[in-house]
């Protein structure tokens, strides 16, 4: 019998961009049990909450998380309308289905590079990380920002969507196709990421409905759940879309379901932009009060069901406010899905839950002088595609043949 | 089984359990309970109806120490809360943590939020606060009052 150690991950750990503490207790090589700590990242928010009006509670919820920055507001803002009996114009409904799937794919392709990091896959990094700005800029031309939007609000939505925009917005949706399927292709086919996720951090269906298992971490199990459409909200009753499962439950599972999530995403945002090319009208409704009650509201963020709970008495605060991000359900499942795992593995078994990770800062290289900007998207492309070709042929390594960007 | 009558038939069943129902909408039912019966009734909702839950919710109230179990029927598309209330004298509850792992860390966050005591717990520590925050200073009490 080995003896055992303890290998802490954490709390403030160079791969973790977040704090959290997880204890693998090992045994040689091998993982025997995980003790999962939290709280280095405790702000108070419900606590917050209680002190700011209805509207601010919104602002309050977006920077929760820089990346669900759209998920924790649109199950705020139903959760008030569910407690005051707030109506929303249906293009509003169509305009929150549109940004909550943008912002699944910049989640997903986020994650996607990030497991490639942890794999030590990091073309899959930088490729997924160069798409997903993409995603933003088109973020950026609907709502003014690349993450916390500010686009809900209790009866609508804070800003439209301009119908001379949508054909750009089209435009940038279908250039993201190729790529996605280039990352399909990618996964499901490369041995190595085969050899590093296949039958790694399995989490059977039984322990995910066990442990209230959310997400793309519950489908990839076979647990069919996705409140999109169980318990149909924003557009999602009017909208025609697949639920993505697989049934083993391993990382390579989970990183299949997310890819496959983003053509679903695609579908939904091109039939909104259809949709809101017919529908027209007012997005909001401009409720002047909460009436007292209380309210329940969720979301399918990226990484699973958003739970608020908000209970009014009629002034213009809430007088409780629950937040349940789902990340607090999946990473409990990591207790299960590390134990037999051998510490090497371990990284990206914890990451395959995608917890919550913050970027919203931005590289721009300007001219002090005039504040031109010397460097924009298409020339840091130009220069990584000038690099790659100089490379090969100084070592005269023939690379797989890849799409040229340049253009 | 349809959304009407599967509401009906939960009520049925809960019986004599059952102080309050509110029906908030067709989709969001709110169902108040005797404190001693919620192992049982989580148990049918779990086992029996394949509810999830979603989370619980504690509140302080001028009645004693609210805690909502929000269910979520994904086959039907409802969201039946449960809800107990206790003496702010001796505020404790039945864990259902040992049936459900899924209440683990919710139960220890009410614990150390509000100072509800939830028996049978598997694992009872604090969870959000740090290891060394003082006994019976609960930060979601309404009398909570910030020291310096």
């Amino acid at each position: 019998m080995s003896k055992r150690t303890i290998v802490p991950i954490g709390p403030y750990h160079a791969l973790q961009e977040e704090p959290e503490f997880f204890k693998l207790h090992v045994e040689g090589e091998k993982v025997v049990h995980l003790d999962i700590e939290l709280g280095y990242n405790h702000r108070g928010i419900e606590k917050i909450s209680e002190s700011k009006t209805f509207e601010e509670t919104i602002f309050l919820v977006e920077r929760i998380c820089g990346i669900c920055s759209t998920s924790h507001p649109i199950a705020c803002v139903q959760a008030v309308e569910d407690a005051g009996d707030i109506k929303v114009p249906e293009r509003a409904l169509f305009i929150r289905s549109a940004v909550g799937e943008l912002e699944r794919i910049h989640s997903h392709l986020l994650w996607l590079g990030l497991a490639g990091h942890f794999i030590g896959f990091n073309t899959i990094w930088m490729w997924a990380w160069r798409f997903r700005e993409d995603v933003l800029n088109i973020l950026e031309l609907i709502t003014g920002n690349r993450n916390h939007y500010g686009m809900m609000k209790p009866g609508g939505v804070r800003r439209d969507i301009n119908k001379t925009d949508i054909p750009a917005i089209r435009k940038l949706l279908d250039s993201l196709q190729d790529p996605i399927k280039m990352f399909r292709d990618a996964v499901i086919q490369d041995p190595l990421i085969h050899a590093r996720t296949k039958d790694v951090g399995i989490l059977t269906r039984e322990k995910a409905v066990a442990y209230g298992a959310l997400g793309p971490t519950a489908r990839a199990s076979g647990y069919d759940i996705d409140v999109r459409r169980d318990h149909p909200h924003a557009a999602y009753g009017m909208l025609d879309f697949d639920v993505i499962t697989c049934e083993k439950g391993d990382v390579f599972d989970k990183a299949v379901v997310r890819i496959l999530e983003m053509f679903e995403s695609i579908r939904i945002i091109l039939q909104c932009l259809t949709q809101l090319e017919k529908v027209g009208g007012p997005v909001d409704t401009n409720p002047k009060n909460v009436s007292g009650g209380e309210g329940i509201g969720f979301y399918e963020a990226p990484r699973g069901e958003v739970f608020h709970y908000i209970r009014s008495d009629g002034g213009n605060r809430p007088i409780r406010h629950k937040v349940r991000a789902p990340s607090f359900m999946n990473v409990p499942t990591n207790r299960e899905t590390v134990l037999g795992a051998t510490v090497a593995d371990a990284t990206i078994i914890l990451a395959a839950v995608d917890p919550c990770y913050c970027c919203t800062e931005r590289m721009a290289a300007v001219d002090r002088n005039d504040g031109r900007r010397l460097l924009d998207t298409r020339a840091l492309i130009r220069l990584s595609c000038e690099k790659t070709d100089r490379l090969m042929a100084e070592t005269g390594f023939q690379g797989p043949t890849l799409p040229d960007f340049r253009e | 089984m349809n959304k009407f009558h599967i509401i009906t038939t939960i009520q049925t069943q809960l019986g004599d359990a059952i102080l309050v129902v509110k029906r908030k909408s067709n989709l969001r039912i709110y169902i108040d309970i005797t404190p001693h019966s919620l192992p049982d009734a989580s148990r049918m909702m779990l086992k029996e109806f394949g509810a999830r839950l979603q989370i619980a919710t504690g509140v302080d109230t001028s009645n004693g120490l609210e805690v909502m179990y929000h269910w979520a029927l994904d086959a039907e598309g409802i969201v039946i809360t449960l809800r107990v209330l206790v003496d702010h004298d001796s505020p404790e509850l039945d864990s259902i943590a040992p049936m459900y792992p899924a209440a683990e860390w919710i139960e220890r966050e009410i614990w150390e939020l509000l100072g509800i005591h939830f028996k049978g717990h598997p694992d009872m520590r604090h969870l959000l606060l740090a290891d060394d925050w003082p006994e019976g200073n609960y930060p979601m009490r309404r009398n909570h009052e910030v020291t310096p």
